[in-house]
């Protein structure tokens, strides 16, 4: 289990690697690796090139302001799972990220790398995906912005070219009168979940005006729902379990060695139930304070 | 001193290198940029035909040295490799050639052996081996071996590598007669060793003296050095194998050779140059072993108590693709079926079945898993059907305390009778359930239950044959520096062998423990051993380590006596002194008595002095006694009749999810006796981890294998072994000790215990929880979230 | 055609080391065969069992899972830097010494890195927080009953050889 040979580069700018990128076509961005370079090893990949952004300046940061929170493609998920200010702003966040693998694998691993990683196993796909978050990349012909749901097109498939780099991800910050949650079952504490989910609930008063949920590891893609309507009257049981069985219906779950499409489909409704009812609760508590 | 070592948790002496990251694993051996690297070709098929292997591209690389496939392979490297446990029931017995000749028959078979400059080039070089195939329909899973609608081995009609039928009494008659009757069908899947440390062989040949020494993480050190000495053609004589540390085995370390251990030194010889194979875990997933597979059909009559009439198992063993390790598995489940109790009538037969998977050899346990869980099922099946506690059906099939010896009147894996020596069931299930809380749980589970959740209890009672034969041997020398040098020779892979057989030393012999050195597996140090398997070392080598320390000291105490012109029995040994009782001035210490071992004619230093000629020694006599050899020695060997039988009970509650059907150990006891304890602190170590491996075997880990051949989860990504997150805060253990008679210290083997009553404890208590029978194990919330549905469809 | 080899220069525990790889050679790799500093074994090369667990600027990371060539520019601290410069066992070496926390000990130089790197951020966990800390590494031997109380006590071992 030892990568194929490849060529090295390590731009100190953002212009060179740009242009590194721009002359190999078969080239791959390297940031944090925790999901590259495993498969590297296992030569399920053998690009020609790869260009190792580490040395490059200002892509570490995190930048919160109360309209969001900018996340640099060098920042690792440990550093915007401690961001006292991100978590302030947007608190999906730090739920989410607690359940990315382990610890050792947060410090290296970085949050924009997972996203553009495009893993539908993968918990920050679908949080960028719930909260209508967006990816700025680059290349030599410019900068674009690519909003979450034009940013997954199938398994480990991005809409990202092969000469662009990911810079940042911008995750908006939590509405008013919003609240959220994460959740997730896996085999193993750390897991690649069985099913994962990430829910926003908003309220206008006493009413949810809107409620979406968002599913790691059920479909291909990570897939975000909106469930407002079974829960725009009154969230009690029987609206909780109205929109687990609407989750379910939508989703169709997959099936793999680790969960039949019928256990993920009873997840899918055990979660959504739960998920939605910890975002409302979640949204009570802030509107009450 | 005179403290006993025995029974002591003496810190272990090896943790100080592995603390230190000094410790020398084999991949640590010959770092240094010379030495090369290999890689191996493995079959991408699960069965086929080889048509051509085109390694053209290969030797062009640039830092490859050598490839080789099978049409390189000459003489006796060329057969296939040994069968190392012939049994007469054994009547198809396949192994499989170092490099596959002509056909492949698992994913992960050998095809072909690059030698490059380092790893990766290898690997590379790997990738450039063409081989066209012809697809033969693979055999996987033991319904389809049954079917035997394609077969993995032309010559080997319906798949049966062997049938073995053993029989006490009459049990079809006695369970016609008995008062009740069940048939229950049991089903165990697939798991593996996962030792951390994978595979690995360096070797080095010495064209100077015409030498080859191999270092291999090994289970048996002079199993590999015959084998090794036979296949390349050598004197045993020329081959030194060393085990270095061993990163973990758990029983896939002791099949042996595997082909990177002939091609490593095939290659080395023929390079001039050392060469190394570290296997990587995909590898160690696909082309090491496998254990577990077994499907089994019991019938059991039984009379208003429980009590067994007459009980009657049939099962059908997956061996995979070939059966190097002969029918020990399928031997021992048939025979360790049977447990603490007596069945009065047994009748067992198993076939052994071949499939296109990778090849099954013991793991940690070897077969007790699969048959406790019979038994324990079984059992639990019996308390169901006449509505009574199933610890009560336990204790009236138990073989009481006055019953021992005990004859089960079956053969066992070692050849011998399968006869107990010493135990107390009963007195281990009282304390399992107060350990356990067993009496309480029904209130507790009432309790749960009014606020909705699901708990349950489970019991599993077990025995375990350990300190199987034929023998082990042990060296201790003492040197003239009081050091203690001590060997064995069979192998260690964390089982603290340096720590306790200093501990026996010590105790026996009067020196310093801090003085005791001890070397296992490796053939230059003791070249008479067998291996590190069936919870043996310590009973074995244990037993033989006592007895040379006996040897040494007697020979310290002749020779002491006449140094101090005093009786033999007056003297005593304490921290390395040897001293006349009550007189403590006039003492000899065991550095001083070695340098009297050993008369000299050449001083090399002030100590050595006392033993030249002119020195010592009675002009009127040999220097060396008639009888006598110098030095300071002891040597001897222990072979015992028969093995010896531990035996333990477990007991897990258990909450099982009503939504999610996840499943939380809420509390794991054990009650383990192994008669006594060398170690207290080891054999606890030995009992987590066991108790681990076995929650890994009972509720996560599984060979998923689909239809054709493939291996689906061969990482540690989807073979899910626990993490601290899935094995339960405290392990409550408490302790019976009913010595062997068999050895003279007394013990039992502890190192597979942990691990044999797993399946069958959580199926209990899950079982308990969910008020359905559990038939299969492994489980995963998702298998029980199905059994769940298809009740509930049962039921509407 | 030979493979194009980088100048790397590596900071190991305190000792700088000037090496020459390519670029494909793993961290793990380039510590053991090419600094020759074995104490970090490699378990998987997938980045789950966690033996690699080195520690980065003082954050634990799988040396598996990043290249020698990307590792410049930090300092890296492997098992052999954890023993005291007296040769005595570090904080965590000695506890799991005094708790048997190891077996066959293949795993432990993970365990050791990121306890240690751990208790530096968390120097009094509780019981739940010191499972928690040991939560990403695999160990087949133990159990990890023993490696939990070895965390436990090298926490207490830590506060004494400080105060």
């Amino acid at each position: 289990m030892k990568p194929a040979p490849f060529a090295y580069r390590r731009p100190d700018t953002l212009q060179q690697a740009l242009a590194d990128l721009a002359g190999e076509p078969d080239a791959k961005v390297l940031a944090g690796g925790q999901s590259l370079v495993p498969l590297l090893s296992m030569r399920l990949a053998a690009p020609a090139l790869l260009v190792d952004i580490n040395g490059l300046p200002g892509l570490a940061e995190i930048v919160v302001t109360d309209a969001g929170v900018r996340v640099g493609a060098l920042a690792r998920h440990a550093d915007v799972l401690s961001s006292s200010e991100a978590r302030r702003v947007q608190p999906l966040l730090a739920m989410a990220l607690q359940h990315v693998a382990h610890a050792t694998i947060r410090n290296r691993g970085t949050t924009v790398g997972s996203i553009v990683h495009a893993d539908a196993a993968a918990e920050m796909p679908v949080v960028l995906t719930l909260l209508g978050g967006s990816v700025d990349v680059e290349s030599t012909a410019g900068p674009r912005t690519i909003p979450a749901e034009e940013l997954f097109l199938g398994p480990l498939e991005s809409s990202l070219r092969p000469d662009e780099i990911a810079l940042s991800a911008y995750f908006p910050a939590l509405p008013e009168g919003a609240g959220v949650a994460f959740d997730e079952i896996a085999r193993r504490h750390g897991d690649y979940a069985l099913c994962g989910v990430a829910a926003l609930v908003r309220l206008e008063g006493d009413r949810v005006v809107e409620a979406r949920a968002g599913y790691v590891s059920v479909n291909e893609l990570p897939t975000v729902l909106d469930l407002t309507a079974d829960l725009a009257g009154v969230v009690d049981e029987a609206s909780l379990a109205a929109s687990a069985e609407t989750a379910v219906a939508q989703l169709e779950p997959d099936g793999d060695i680790h969960a039949t499409p019928e256990y993920r489909a009873q997840l899918v409704r055990v979660l959504t139930s739960r998920v939605l009812r910890a975002a409302y609760e979640d949204a009570c508590e802030r509107n009450a304070r | 001193m005179t403290t006993k070592l025995m029974g002591t948790a003496v810190q272990r002496v090896e943790d100080q290198r592995f603390l230190r990251g000094e410790g020398r694993y084999v991949d640590d051996i010959a770092v240094d940029g010379r030495t090369l690297h290999a890689a191996v070709l493995r079959s991408p098929h699960a069965h086929a035909r080889i048509i051509d292997i085109d390694v053209d591209e290969v030797l062009d690389l640039d830092g490859v040295h050598a490839v080789w496939t099978y049409d390189d392979l000459t003489g006796p490297m060329a057969e296939p490799l040994p069968l190392l446990i012939p049994h007469p029931a054994l009547t198809h017995g396949r192994t499989q050639y170092a490099l596959a000749r002509d056909e492949v028959n698992y994913v992960g078979e050998a095809i072909a052996f690059v030698v490059a400059d380092d790893r990766y080039v290898a690997e590379d070089a790997v990738g450039l081996i063409k081989v066209s195939y012809e697809f033969l329909k693979p055999v996987v899973g033991i319904d389809n071996a049954r079917a035997a609608q394609h077969l993995v081995h032309e010559d080997v009609p319906g798949n049966i590598g062997a049938r073995l039928e053993q029989n006490v009494g009459d049990a079809p008659t006695a369970i016609a007669a008995a008062p009740h009757r069940l048939e229950l069908d049991l089903t165990v899947e697939r798991s593996a060793c996962m030792p951390m440390e994978g595979r690995g062989t360096v070797a080095r040949w010495d064209a100077d003296i015409n030498r080859l020494q191999v270092w291999t993480s090994t289970q048996t050190s002079t199993g590999v050095r015959a084998a090794v000495a036979v296949k390349l053609g050598l004197d045993l004589g020329q081959v030194d194998v060393i085990t270095p540390d061993v990163g973990g085995g758990f029983g896939v370390k002791i099949v042996h050779p595997w082909p990177e251990e002939l091609l490593v030194p095939l290659a080395a010889r023929a390079l001039g140059r050392t060469v190394k194979f570290t296997e990587d875990r995909r590898e160690h997933f696909i082309s090491s072993a496998h254990e577990r597979g077994q499907v089994h059909h019991v019938e059991v009559g039984f009379d208003d108590d429980g009590r067994l009439c007459g009980l009657d198992v049939e099962f059908w063993h997956d061996h995979g693709a070939y059966s190097p390790y002969g029918l020990i598995v399928p031997i021992i489940t048939s025979t360790q079926l049977l447990g603490p109790y007596k069945p009065n009538n047994y009748r067992v037969v198993f076939e052994s079945l071949y499939t296109n998977t990778v090849m099954v050899t013991p793991y940690r346990g070897a077969g007790r898993p699969q048959g406790c869980y019979t038994m324990e099922r079984t059992m639990d099946a019996i308390a169901a059907y006449l509505g009574k506690d199933r610890a009560e059906v336990r204790a009236v099939n138990f073989i009481q305390p006055d019953e021992f010896p005990f004859d089960q009147g079956l053969i066992f894996q070692d050849g011998r009778e399968l006869e107990y020596d010493s135990g107390d069931y009963p007195a281990s299930l009282e304390k399992i359930k107060a350990l356990v809380g067993w009496d309480e749980f029904p209130a507790y589970q009432a309790e749960m239950a009014a606020v909705g959740r699901k708990v349950g209890i489970g019991l599993a009672c077990y025995v375990e044959g350990t300190g199987v034969g034929p023998y082990e041997g042990a060296h201790v020398h003492i040197e003239t520096s009081g050091k203690v040098k001590v060997a064995t020779g069979l192998t260690t892979q964390g089982q603290g062998h340096a720590t306790v057989f200093a501990q026996l030393v010590a105790d026996e012999l009067g020196c310093r423990f801090e003085d005791i050195e001890v070397v296992t597996g490796d053939t230059r140090r003791m070249p008479y051993a067998v291996g590190t398997f069936a919870s043996r070392a310590a009973v074995m080598s244990g037993s033989a380590i006592h007895l040379a320390a006996k040897r040494a000291k007697e020979k310290v105490l002749r020779i002491a006596a006449d140094a101090l012109e005093a009786d033999e029995s007056d003297l005593e040994i304490i921290a390395g002194v040897v001293s006349v009782k009550g007189s403590p001035g006039s003492s000899i210490d065991l550095g001083t008595v070695a340098v009297l071992s050993n008369p000299l004619r050449y001083a090399f230093d002030e100590a050595s002095q006392a033993a030249t000629q002119f020195s010592v020694g009675d002009p009127g006599k040999a220097p060396v006694p008639e009888d006598e050899e110098p030095g300071l020695e002891g040597k001897d060997f222990y072979s015992p009749e028969r093995a010896t039988f531990a035996s333990g009970m477990h007991a897990v509650i258990v909450e099982t999810d009503p939504l999610t059907a996840e499943i939380t150990i809420l509390k794991y006891a054990v009650v383990h006796d192994c008669g006594h304890l060398i170690n207290p602190m080891i054999v606890e170590g030995q009992i987590h981890g066991g108790v681990a491996q076995g929650i890994g075997g009972a509720l996560y880990e599984r060979m998923a294998y689909d239809e054709s051949g493939q291996l689906l989860n061969a990482s540690f990504m989807d073979f899910l072994m626990p993490y601290v997150t899935e094995v339960p805060d405290g392990i409550d253990i408490d302790h019976l000790e009913t010595p062997s008679p068999l050895n003279p210290l007394g013990i039992k083997g502890a190192g597979e215990a942990g691990v044999i009553p797993s399946a069958a404890v959580f199926a209990s208590a899950i079982e308990d929880a969910e008020g359905f029978p559990i038939t299969a194990m492994p489980i995963s919330p998702s298998e029980l979230f199905a059994l769940r549905q298809q009740r509930a469809e049962e039921k509407s | 055609m030979s493979e194009e080899l980088h100048d790397v220069r590596l900071v190991v525990n305190g000792t700088t080391h000037h090496t020459q790889v390519p670029a494909r050679r793993l961290l793990s790799d380039a510590l053991r065969h090419d600094l020759a500093l074995t104490g970090t074994h490699v378990g998987c090369e997938h980045g789950v069992c966690g033996a690699c667990t080195v520690l980065v600027d003082g954050k634990p990371m799988r040396s598996c899972l990043i290249f020698a060539v990307s590792a410049i520019d930090t300092e890296i601290t492997t098992v052999e830097g954890l023993t005291e410069p007296d040769g005595s066992l570090g904080p965590v070496q000695q506890a799991f010494a005094e708790c048997h926390g190891l077996q066959c000990g293949f795993c432990t130089p993970g365990f050791l890195t990121t306890i240690t790197a751990g208790l530096a951020e968390n120097p009094c966990p509780t019981h739940d927080e010191a499972r928690d800390m040991i939560a990403g590494n695999l160990c087949r031997c133990t159990g990890y009953q023993n490696i939990v109380k070895a965390v436990e006590r090298a926490a207490v071992l830590i506060e004494e050889r400080t105060s």
